[in-house]
């Protein structure tokens, strides 16, 4: 092993001897999280919870019929007998989504405001977006162990560049002569961020928040690996015991969840 | 294919009725959960905003007024901006006589404005007139501090604005002055009346009394009826009259337009001035009008700045940078002016002076027109309204025979309108021996042409074929 290398077990070592306390917030917190969320959706009986899935669709699409065939894919997913995992998986998803975007949307923000900071922004970006996301499986298993919380947290970093990156795309894209309204008016720094550059920006930032939405969905899966559970279990078993049926059910499940989540989000981008 | 499947007409019909349904039973529960963020929003900002009110900050502060009395709401001094690394540094080499072209190619640094300096009266529409590059928009810029100038001062009513803090300044662009932009510069999220509306929420007014202000504006652009419209389905003349109305609606004193009727086609754009001028009469604001368009400036501007690389070359009515231009680049801009449109009577009359009142008595109308060597005069009733003329000749017959004045006032004699060409006044100025009168719509007395003005219209329109 090189020198990179070692500094990189160095570094994990470091975190995980002096930053204990932080990892055992972090992770009892996101335990909490996970499991509240999950016990209401696998507490939730199918049908209401397809009654819902409808209801929310029709809110954020105005689709009537869009929605009817949201709550039929997810009855599809039921139907075949993987409401269980579906439920873990779309935990995740959410949880690992919000915290993502709640992390690199300010992110965005902040790159898009100082000129200084965005390449370094910039960097740490390209970097979680490139490297495999395979590696953050490791650390994540070093801080938290097997379970729900190291594959949320891996997925975190996997899916976030796209809500940062897209933030600070649509803030830069503002054209000047709004910035200009903004300030010809008295805004202050705030209002003028809240009342003129993010509504502006908001196509494109759910444009982002769509993929950081796709790459969780992925990367949830791939956490299975690590004992993430849900509809990635389901494939790894499938996989381990080459069954064709299994793997192609549990794929079309994650595809219908996929599908489902990506059209709701595309609307709301689409959304004047 | 989906999506175009579920496009279909009566599909998407079908849809948005069970979605306005749906949406009717939540909005109200959303609306309570807004509530809070909302609260906690407004009362962030209001503790973001530790400026002084404008009151406090004018404390001590009067607005300068000229010698013939009128308050001069802006003044310009030195007014000087560079573009560039190192602005200071640019300043000795203009004073040293380098030209904007020299600074550019020696410093890299582009010259925005050099050394201006003027006043805008208090209700008066000033234009700011060049071609592109000459810095109207910096200049325009400067005076609500958009851009930061280099050197000089704005003041505002008398307050010098480069000094002022951040704060004091967003509490001065919140109440005193406001901008409508080229491209209209409406947010896209917002619906008209929200739009219009934005100037007083970000001064945290509330929102019941912000939308009536608002409403107010809307109604004063004529655009009722559109509140609910999304900018997005509007025209641009429509558009710009929403910009106008946001402009309006915190009842500022002072209005930057920045080309503001430059995007729209000819048609639009004349009923747009005719619009400006009709509220401007109601409000009597201080606009600062920057245009590229001589028409234009001629039409709506009281008094006309022209600018060339950076500098003011000539301030002056439309009538004296017609007549006397003050360098080349200034004819040269009056060249090609459409002069049919430009040579009005309405540019050339002069204020009457020689006026009687005819309710006045002949020997007193006699005394004042002899006193006063006037050959003829004009009589006008009480409220100003034109009657006709008085000729000296008839009012010593009318003082010898005793007659009353209203018998010798002479009211068949050619009048001309605001709006008439010169080339009809000077027929009407070769057939008499007086100025012709020139009348509004209402017959009011609003000037006089006189026949000197004849060789004027020949020295500006000089090379003119119409
Ligand atoms: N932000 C800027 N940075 C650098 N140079 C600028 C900037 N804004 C304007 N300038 C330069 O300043 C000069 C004056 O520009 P300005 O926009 O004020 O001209 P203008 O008279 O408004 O022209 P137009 O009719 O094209 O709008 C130009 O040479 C322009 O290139
Ligand atoms: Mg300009």
């Amino acid at each position: 092993m090189s020198e990179v290398g070692v500094w990189a077990e160095r570094g994990v070592d470091f975190v995980s001897d002096n930053l204990d306390w932080f990892l055992t917030g972090l992770d009892n917190l996101l335990d909490w999280a996970l499991s509240g969320l999950g016990g209401f959706l696998s507490g939730l009986p199918p049908a209401l919870f397809i009654m819902m899935a409808f209801v929310v669709s029709l809110l954020i699409t105005k689709r009537a019929m869009l929605s009817v065939l949201v709550g039929f894919a997810f009855y599809i997913i039921y139907w075949m007998g993987y409401w269980p995992s579906a439920m873990i998986t779309l935990n995740m998803t959410l949880i690992a989504t919000l915290l993502a975007v709640l992390i690199g949307i300010p992110l965005g923000i902040a790159a898009a405001k100082s000129d200084r900071i965005n390449p370094y922004i910039k960097v740490v970006l390209d970097f979680m977006q490139t490297m495999p996301a395979f590696v953050y499986l490791i650390p994540a298993v070093v801080f938290f162990g097997l379970g729900l919380v190291p594959g949320v947290i891996a997925t975190v970093i996997f899916a976030l560049p796209p809500a940062a990156r897209f933030t600070n795309l649509g803030i830069r894209q503002v054209a000047e002569e709004m910035d200009e309204v903004a300030e010809s008016f008295g805004s202050n720094a705030s209002q003028k961020l809240t009342m003129v550059q993010l509504p502006i920006a908001m196509p494109t930032i759910m444009g982002g928040v769509n993929q950081t939405i796709m790459l969780s969905l992925s990367m949830v899966v791939i956490a299975a690996l690590i004992g993430g559970g849900g509809l990635g279990e389901d494939i790894v078993r499938s996989l381990s015991r080459v069954d064709v049926g299994m793997g192609v059910e549990a794929g079309l499940a994650i595809v219908l969840i996929a599908m489902i989540l990506d059209r709701l989000t595309q609307s709301a981008k689409s959304e004047d | 294919m989906l999506s175009e499947i579920l496009n279909k007409k009566p599909l998407k019909a079908a849809d948005d009725k069970v979605y306005e349904w749906l949406r009717a039973q939540i909005d109200p529960v959303i609306l309570d959960i807004k509530k809070p963020f909302k609260y906690a929003f407004t009362y962030i900002n209001r503790k973001m905003d530790r400026s002084l009110s404008v009151e406090q900050i004018y404390e001590n502060v009067d607005c300068p007024v000229d010698d013939e009395g009128n308050r001069l709401t802006i003044q310009v001094r030195n007014l000087s901006k560079i573009f560039g690394k190192f602005p200071e540094t640019a300043i000795p080499l203009l004073e040293k006589g380098m030209t904007k072209d020299e600074i550019l190619k020696t410093t890299g640094m582009t010259v925005g404005l050099y050394g201006v300096d003027f006043d805008v009266r208090e209700g008066e529409i000033f234009v700011l007139m060049g071609l592109s590059g000459s810095g109207k928009s910096t200049l325009e810029r400067c005076l609500n501090r958009l851009h930061e100038p280099t050197t000089g001062e704005v003041n505002i009513e008398g307050l010098n604005l480069t000094k002022l803090s951040n704060q004091n300044l967003r509490a001065i662009r919140r109440k005193k002055m406001s901008m409508v932009f080229q491209n209209f510069g409406l947010l896209p999220h917002r619906n008209v009346l929200n739009n219009v509306a934005y100037g007083l929420e970000v001064q945290g007014i509330p929102e019941s009394e912000r939308l009536e202000a608002a409403q107010k504006a809307i109604d004063m652009v004529g655009l009722s009826g559109y509140e609910k419209s999304k900018p997005s389905s509007l025209s641009g003349g429509m558009k710009q009259r929403v910009g106008l109305a946001r402009g309006l609606a915190n009842d500022p004193g002072i209005l930057f337009m920045d080309e503001a009727f430059s995007a729209l086609d000819p048609l639009i754009r004349s009923d747009m001035q005719d619009e400006l001028l009709k509220i401007q009469a109601k409000l009597s604001k201080t606009i600062v009008f920057v245009t590229h368009d001589l028409d234009e400036a001629l039409k709506i501007g009281d008094r006309i700045a022209l600018m060339n690389d950076g500098k003011v070359v000539q301030i002056g009515t439309a009538e004296d940078i017609l007549q006397r231009p003050a360098d080349d680049y200034v004819s040269r801009f009056v060249e090609d002016v459409d002069r049919s449109k430009v040579l009005t009577a309405g540019v050339f009359m002069k204020r009457p002076r020689e006026l009687v009142k005819s309710n006045q008595g002949p020997r007193t109308v006699l005394k004042l027109m002899e006193g006063s060597n006037w050959n003829v005069a004009f009589a006008v009733d009480k409220a100003g309204k034109f009657q006709g003329i008085v000729e000296t000749d008839d009012a010593l017959r009318a003082v010898r025979d005793n007659l009353p004045l209203a018998s010798i006032i002479d009211g068949d004699v050619p009048t001309v309108g605001i709006d008439t060409p010169m080339s009809e006044v000077i027929q009407h100025l070769v057939t008499t021996h007086y100025s012709i009168p020139v009348l509004d719509d209402e017959n009011y007395l609003v000037g006089v042409v006189r026949p000197s003005s004849a060789v004027d219209v020949m020295n500006v329109g000089g090379n003119n074929n119409e």
